[in-house]
């Protein structure tokens, strides 16, 4: 290597790292801000709190009676804080008593607004500046990160050092970062108001978007879209050979980016349902819930549309795409979770298990989550339709069922299992044990589709890569040795096994279905084909 | 029920074992010195680099043999005795077989350095060399590989994959000149340089000079130059593994000597793989093939004649792929590096000079003889019926765009090459009538059939 060659490397190494440096700096900043405010009530707080309408008025006097002896208390601590608040709230409710008292979902909502409205210090006061030091650094730092791998690697497949990197092979860092994530899941879905200082990180971008500060919803729409574009354009780099991987993490950002972060944002600004126009039942399993039903029903000519266009989605749309191009066109070219999966999960897609005893569990899993799924909402159209005035069918069981369809497959089967255990399980748990459309379409893969994955002669050299691999822990080899296509329901259609294979032996594609299962010996290819017993 | 015994848990006799089990109700005992389970050779190079463990280079999960009923042995056979039929362990403890299958694969050349037996100094080829290249490589600053053949790339890149500088010493005049055409050899050396590769072409090894602690310090070329190294890669190919069977009244040359049935000079003893040297290849094949597919079709087809099914061994149409660092390198039929009488060249490379099509047909009838692949993918089925039914071409061309393999998206150059043809024969233009996709491809393998 000529002098000027390996200092330019030298240089660019050093534009990686510092890149590294920034985002840490930047990840750093964003667990730090957590504690970047204290809290004191004031007369200017209960003001906002009652203008807001985010205390309900029916509760405001006895509430704010309550609070009043908290009044320009000085909190150090949001623990503290939120501790003083919720004796308060229950002392309200003693106070109020029966009918009139504050149910559990209004508790939550107060006790963020309050911890919200509370908040004074640092990073209240100068939000834009922190959101530009954490989300912003951070993520420019990641893609500064990423650049320079364009001229220090040459094109192709660059796995090398994948099981010996700590973070990639469930090493301390692998953990450190599953841990984090677990985390924030658990502390998204279950104790917002300890991260209200995160969710007001969102409000330049909601400010701007939609004309008011960000609800935790929109800033966890904000973390994922960020952090899947951001990784997309490390898909992008790593991929950079392949037009397949290229085109198909456009569509994904593409996807997360506009439909499900930017059009819900402009609907809700124009007081419309903010609704995820790619987002399908039984994935979106709250479409059928009475609330929304109601609320698209009660919102004019839109509302019918979105109604019509999630079941036509639902029922026809997806299935029907997936007998053309199989599952993939959802699963890895539109879909959030998959998206998601496909970015971020990418760099732990080996981690997969690929045992046959997974193969079976899976089925077992994902299967029973569709039932559940479908059962579930069975029921509540059951209930929906049978008017208002009925008795709801197995009555007050029907609102547990729902609640926990939400705690267990919602929250910690897609959230803080799915995208927590990236760095252990590997990066398709969700899709692949517990997403009900996934089920869905996997029978219409396997049973009713153009899809396979063309095993190409006796060009197999057993390596492993390709099942070493699948992210949904296929293991592809097992066909790809017998010279048989592979069709599973399970595949996403992610097209990395066909990628990494050093043979070119793969070839993801649509045909005629006609052979599609087809049995190849061996021994065939060589001897003009002998039929085999 | 017979007792069937298999030496070599390779590709060459885990292939018997699968077939006969499928076939039969025979004892499958298979006999291994080098690793409990079946692993891919074919994937060492990654478990080096880390794209795997040595876990995910198994092909069948742990369980599967028992299941299947196929005895797994870890030992070293030492002699065979096939008048009485037995097979004798290091130990002295004895096996009796009624079918005996060795499939004992290869080991690598080495051809008489000074110094070729140094600490540091070694080939690639089994799961303990590699152990032993994961410690000789350790904090060496540069490495020299002699060899220019297939594992000696992978070793290169292998290496590469550390940051250690690497010194490629190659006899030929360009790579794998003896068997490649000279633009796909160039294109190699080009590859081969440009991933920071210090390629040295023809220059042979002299010898291999030690340090005072008798470890590699430098290999000497024949030009008298010294290159410092701390790890030497000796990759001059492989040779049947065969010491063993000295004594055993099994004919063995260069391999284990076997006959159209892959049946060897003993009752009941059968070879498979790479150890087998064929009495009468056909024509344009090599008696001994150290190749994956090879072992895969050899093992299928004794396990038929080994379960009433008497089969020839006939490795039909060649086909071959390899991957030179990013390269990837597929063949079908017959392409010489240097054309045959009456035989002819189409040849397409692409401007980044990493891809190229090349076909040899038959200048006479324009009969397609085989296609060359860099880069670019095709479909083995394809271009193997058209071999078979001996299609010319024009035909070919015309109908090219079924072939490509290459992923969904990926630019396609069937056209380019039709150009090429359609300059040198202006006469006759031929166009491209299929692109590439499954349906175009069906539709003429239906309309063959
Ligand atoms: C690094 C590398 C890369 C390769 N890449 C390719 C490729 O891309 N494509 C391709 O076609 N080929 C490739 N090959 C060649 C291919 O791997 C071999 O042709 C194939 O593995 C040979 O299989 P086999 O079953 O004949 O023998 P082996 O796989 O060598 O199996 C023989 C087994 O028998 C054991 N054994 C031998 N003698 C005894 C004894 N006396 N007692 C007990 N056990 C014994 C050996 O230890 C060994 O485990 C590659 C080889 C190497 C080393
Ligand atoms: S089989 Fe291939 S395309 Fe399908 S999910 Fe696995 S890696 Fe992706
Ligand atoms: S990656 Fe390719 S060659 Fe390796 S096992 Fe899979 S299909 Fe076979």
């Amino acid at each position: 290597m000529s002098h000027s060659e390996s200092s330019s490397t030298k240089t660019l190494v050093w534009i990686r790292a510092a890149g590294f440096l920034l985002f840490a700096l930047g990840l750093s900043v964003f667990v730090l801000s957590l504690s970047l405010s204290d809290y004191r009530l004031t007369e200017e707080t209960f003001n906002r709190l009652a203008a807001s309408g985010a205390v309900q008025e029916k509760h405001q006097e006895a509430l704010f009676g309550e609070l009043d002896s908290l009044r320009d208390k000085y909190y150090k601590s949001t623990h503290t804080f939120l501790s003083d608040i919720d004796r308060k709230i229950s002392e309200t409710n003693e106070r109020l008593g029966g009918g009139a008292k504050i149910w559990d979902y209004d508790r939550g909502q107060y006790r963020l607004a309050i911890v919200r409205e509370a908040a004074t210090g640092l990073l209240p006061s100068r939000t834009r500046l922190f959101f530009l030091l954490s989300l912003i650094l951070g993520s420019l730092g990641a893609i500064i990160h990423f650049l320079p791998r364009l001229w220090l690697e040459p094109e192709g497949i660059k796995n090398n050092g994948v099981f010996f990197h700590s973070a990639k092979s469930r090493g301390f860092w692998g953990i450190a970062l599953g841990v984090f994530l677990i985390g924030f899941y658990i502390a998204l879905y279950f104790f917002p108001a300890y991260i209200v200082n995160w969710i007001r990180l969102g409000d330049p971008i909601s400010e701007a978007l939609r004309g008011r500060p960000a609800d935790r919803w929109f800033f966890y729409g904000l973390m994922y879209t960020l952090t899947l574009l951001v990784m997309a354009v490390r898909m992008a780099i790593h991929y950079r050979h392949n037009r397949y991987q290229l085109v198909r993490t456009a569509s994904v950002s593409f996807f997360q980016l506009g439909f499900a972060f930017l059009i819900p944002a402009v609907l809700e600004a124009l007081n419309k349902p903010a609704i995820d126009l790619k987002n399908a039942w039984p994935l979106n399993y709250s479409f059928f819930y009475k609330y929304n039903l109601d609320g698209l029903m009660s919102s004019g000519a839109f509302g019918w549309f979105i109604l019509l266009w999630g079941i036509g989605l639902a029922v026809i749309l997806v299935p029907l795409l997936a007998v053309f191009f199989g599952k993939r066109w959802y699963c890895s070219w539109v879909c959030g979770c998959g998206g998601l999966a496909e970015t971020l999960g990418d760099p732990f897609r080996h981690l997969s298990d690929k045992s046959l005893k997974a193969w079976k569990a899976e089925r077992w899993i994902v299967h029973s989550v569709l039932v559940f799924a479908v059962v579930m909402t069975s029921i509540v159209l059951i209930n929906f339709f049978s008017g208002q005035d009925g008795q709801p069918l197995l009555g007050e069981a029907t609102g547990k069922f729902q609640t926990w369809y939400g705690f267990l497959i919602g929250s910690i089967f897609a959230g803080v299992v799915g995208t927590g255990f990236y760095p252990v399980l590997g990066n398709r748990v969700w899709c692949r044990f517990g997403c009900p459309l996934a089920a869905i379409l996997g029978l219409v893969q396997k049973f009713k589709s153009r899809f396979r994955i063309t095993t190409n002669g006796g060009q197999c050299i057993s390596c492993g890569n390709c099942s070493t691999y699948c992210e949904m822990g296929i293991d592809v080899r097992w066909y790809a040795q017998r010279g048989q296509n592979i069709i599973r329901s399970s595949c996403v259609g992610c097209g990395i096994c066909s990628a990494v294979c050093p043979r070119g032996v793969l070839r993801l594609e649509n045909g005629p279905e006609e052979g599609r299962y087809n049995e190849v010996s061996l021994v065939q290819i060589g001897q003009g084909r002998i039929d085999v017993a | 029920m017979k007792r069937i015994v298999i030496i070599g848990n390779g590709i060459a006799g885990i292939t018997a074992a699968r077939h006969i089990r499928k076939r039969s109700d025979d004892e499958i005992t298979v006999i291994s010195a080098e690793s409990d389970h079946f692993f891919s050779r074919t994937a060492l190079m990654y478990i080096y680099m880390g794209h795997m463990a040595f876990e995910n280079t198994k092909p069948y999960e742990d369980f599967f043999w028992e299941k299947n009923r196929i005895q797994l042995m870890r030992e070293w056979v030492s002699r065979v005795d096939t008048e009485n039929k037995r097979l004798f362990f290091a130990g002295g403890r004895h096996l009796e077989y009624d079918v005996l299958i060795i499939a004992s694969g290869s080991k690598s050349n080495k051809f008489g350095w000074p110094g070729q037996d140094l600490a540091g100094v070694q080939g690639l080829y089994s799961l303990q060399d590699l152990e032993l290249m994961e410690t000789h490589t350790r904090k060496v600053e540069r490495a020299v590989i002699v060899g220019g053949g297939l594992i000696g790339i992978e070793m290169a890149e292998m290496l590469l994959s550390r940051q250690i500088p690497v010194t490629f010493l190659v006899r030929e005049a360009s790579w794998m000149d003896f068997a490649f055409p000279a633009e796909e050899s160039a294109m190699i050396d080009r590859h081969v340089v440009s991933h920071g590769i210090d390629l040295r072409l023809s220059t042979e090894l002299d010898r291999i000079e030690a340090d005072e602690r008798g470890r590699v310090r430098a290999a000497v070329t024949k030009d008298g130059e010294e290159i410092p190294c701390q790890f030497l890669g000796l990759t001059v190919g492989v040779s049947p593994n065969v010491d063993f069977l000295q004594d055993s009244g099994i004919e063995c040359q260069r391999g284990v000597m076997a006959d159209d049935m892959l049946l060897t000079s003993a009752p009941d003893v059968y070879a498979a793989g790479d150890c087998v040297q064929l009495r009468s290849p056909k024509p344009g094949r090599r008696p001994i093939e150290p190749l994956w597919y090879t072992g895969r079709m050899m093992g299928e087809t004794i396990a038929r004649t080994v379960c009433g099914e008497p089969t020839t061994y006939d490795p039909g149409i060649w086909f071959n792929s390899a991957k030179f660092i990013d390269i990837e390198y597929q063949v079908y039929g017959d392409i010489k590096a240097k054309l045959g009488e009456g035989e002819k060249s189409l040849y397409w490379e692409h401007s980044s000079g990493e891809k190229s099509l090349r076909i040899h047909y038959m200048e006479a009838d324009q009969r397609v003889i085989g296609f060359n692949l860099m880069g670019i993918r095709y479909r083995h089925e394809l271009c193997h019926q058209w071999l078979e039914e001996g299609r010319t071409l024009p035909f070919i061309l015309e109908n090219l765009g079924a072939a490509n393999f290459d992923p969904e998206f990926y630019a396609q150059y069937e056209r380019e090459l039709i150009q090429l043809y359609n300059d040198q024969h202006p006469n006759l233009p031929l166009r491209l009538k299929r692109r590439r996709g499954l349906k175009q491809f069906l539709s003429l393998r239906r309309a063959s059939a």
